[in-house]
């Protein structure tokens, strides 16, 4: 943990705005277009940490993607820092619920694949390492994807994203594969990140005490095609504790939301 | 699989020792030393030339293996798969006594048709210096049309997997010519090449380049999309993808299809050079058979097993480098 701390970047970057204009979102299927979001207007403030809160496979996924620049909205606008969303680039960086590492390389080349891809190996090449330490996974930098386990995986996906210096992290159910322990280590692993690095942090998960542990915003997202349905400020200071009062109301309020009973 | 066979391997070879002493050293030091014996003992039935040097190696063979049975726990990894094959050289004793009684002193077997090992060891003394020739023309030809066919392959089957328009246009012909063995096109390859040599080169690529092709297109068409999110989030361009997402994601298939072009590569290569060429060890076996000359064939053919395997090792070595990631993962 001490390396953790010690190896924290001077330079963190300012997180970045985002905003989401009228966006609407329709995939064409051969079984005809299936719409997947709808009319969605939202703002986030730089380094603020937002979750979109939803059922799975609602759209919210469809939403990173929009935001990455990976494909264009069919309407609406996303802006990035007031400019329009074009395509992708290294300063908003997408974790998927896979890690999805490359198979073929080691950690350390995984994490070195930005750097790699934007002709900047040679001079930054010493960030690849810090990184990897960042993650805690030192010991594991010449190891191959197929080594690590599910945890560790993800923690090297982080890295790879990390290493960009992103102004904004996309997060898609990043930790949604991963068992309950790894799970809790995780998300205090990645609050801990965010709290470091002043990037603007934007998490799609269906977990609500994971949305309202970390964020400081929750966005409800409806089944699909995804309407925004509501909000919620979470202004408990951290560390927050999964058995605060105010927490717990905040999340029988959420279900209440999203039309989910809390009895069983 | 590779753990039993090895569990099998280390039974067999701890049985195979009595204290310090390698017992199967012993037993194939005997059997060779009872095929040296069956070869000077008795007369040959036609004199095929180099008897004694036959007997001779035998028994420098069966020196060593007496040698070994002493010595060869104190080897250590070099002695692993001397012991492994144990049995084999004890059965190799006893192929070449069966052999040397069937075909040298009984002469069981048709005459002019089964060679004992004492003709293939005079053919290899005689025509050295040809069979060296064939061996390099052959390799030449090999390697030419091999070479330029994978390249070839690799470069069209990417464009293939990569590229929808080429895909477009490029897929049907595959899937119609594909399929024609490559042995189909020599008639009209002789025809239309100047050289029978530019054919031969020819039709050796387009066996070893068709495989290579099909496999490299279904590889880069079958990599997984989130790969190539995962680099355009990070900033790569086109080439990036190609080169380093599609191409090292498709490897594994790639040597799928060189080891299928490898192998019909061979057979391409013999029929060519039965039919058109002057040298190299298809027209070897060719001409001395037209000459009947089969110690001559079998000399030939063997030296041709070990070339073939020997190549189809270093293609092993070769994706062993290349896909080491893979170990762990993939049990070929």
């Amino acid at each position: 943990m001490v390396a953790v701390l010690a190896s924290a970047p001077e330079t963190a970057s300012p997180g970045l705005s985002v905003e989401l204009r009228n966006v609407s979102h329709v995939y064409d299927l051969p079984s005809g277009p299936l719409p997947v979001l709808e009319n969605i207007d939202l703002k986030i403030e730089p380094g603020s940490f937002v979750a979109l809160l939803g059922p799975s496979g609602s759209g919210k996924s469809t939403l990173l993607r929009l935001v990455a620049g990976l494909e264009p909205p069919v309407a609406g606008s996303v802006l990035a820092d007031g400019v329009a969303v074009e395509k992708p680039d290294p300063s908003r960086v997408l974790v998927f619920q896979d890690p999805t590492l490359f198979p073929w390389r080691t950690v350390r080349r995984n994490v070195a694949l930005g750097l790699e891809a934007q002709g900047r190996l040679k001079t930054e090449g010493h960030r690849i390492d810090e990184a990897i330490a960042r993650v805690r996974l030192s010991e594991f930098a010449d190891a191959f994807p197929h080594q690590l386990s599910g945890g560790m995986a993800q923690r090297a996906a982080l890295a790879r994203a990390l290493v960009n210096d992103p102004r904004l992290l996309l997060l898609d159910e990043p930790l949604g594969k991963l068992d309950q322990l790894t799970r809790l280590t995780m998300q205090s692993e990645l609050l801990g990140l965010w709290q470091q690095s002043g990037f603007t942090a934007l998490l799609v998960t269906h977990d609500v005490e994971e949305a309202l542990l970390l964020a400081d915003r929750v966005i409800l997202f409806s089944d699909r095609p995804a309407r925004i349905v509501g909000e919620r400020r979470v202004e408990l200071p951290h560390p927050r504790h999964r058995g605060d009062p105010d927490l717990i109301a905040l999340r029988r309020e959420i279900l209440q939301l999203l039309g989910v009973s809390e009895t069983i | 699989m590779a753990d039993t066979t090895q569990t099998a391997g280390g039974a067999l070879a701890a049985s195979a020792f009595l204290g310090d002493v390698w017992r199967n050293g012993l037993l194939a030091a005997a059997s060779w030393l009872l095929a040296a014996a069956v070869a000077v003992g008795f007369t040959d039935v036609v004199p095929w030339g180099q008897t004694q040097l036959f007997a001779l190696l035998l028994v420098i063979g069966a020196g060593a293996f007496i040698v070994l049975a002493f010595t060869v726990h104190r080897l250590g990894g070099i002695g692993h798969p001397i012991v492994h094959y144990g049995p084999w050289w004890i059965a190799l004793g006893l192929w070449f006594t069966l052999w040397e009684i069937s075909t040298a002193k009984l002469g069981w077997l048709p005459k002019p048709f089964f060679s004992p090992p004492q003709g293939l060891l005079h053919v290899y003394l005689t025509d050295w210096d040809r069979l060296l020739v064939c061996v390099l023309y052959s390799l030449r030809l090999w390697g030419l049309g091999f070479f330029s066919g994978i390249a070839v392959g690799f470069v069209v089957g990417v464009a293939l997997g990569w590229s929808k328009r080429f895909s477009y246009w490029g897929m049907p012909i595959l899937k119609l010519i594909g399929p024609v063995p490559a042995s189909a096109w020599i008639p009209s390859a002789f025809f239309v090449f100047p050289t029978t040599f530019g054919a031969s080169i020819f039709l050796v690529a387009l066996a070893s380049g068709i495989p290579v092709i099909i496999l490299t297109a279904s590889g880069v068409a079958s990599v997984n999309r989130s790969f190539y999110d995962v680099a355009r989030t990070l900033g790569a361009d086109r080439r990036f993808l190609v080169l380093k997402v599609a191409i090292p994601a498709a490897l594994p298939n790639v040597f799928v299809g060189l080891f299928m072009g490898l192998y019909s590569s061979f057979a391409v290569l013999v029929i060519a050079e039965m039919l058109g060429a002057k040298y190299g060890l298809g027209w070897y076996l060719q001409f001395q058979t037209a000459y009947s000359a089969y110690a001559n064939v079998y000399a030939a053919l063997i030296l041709m097993a070990l070339l073939c395997s020997g190549l189809v090792k270093l293609l092993f070595v070769g994706r062993d480098r290349l896909l080491g990631w893979q170990k762990g993962i993939v049990q070929w």
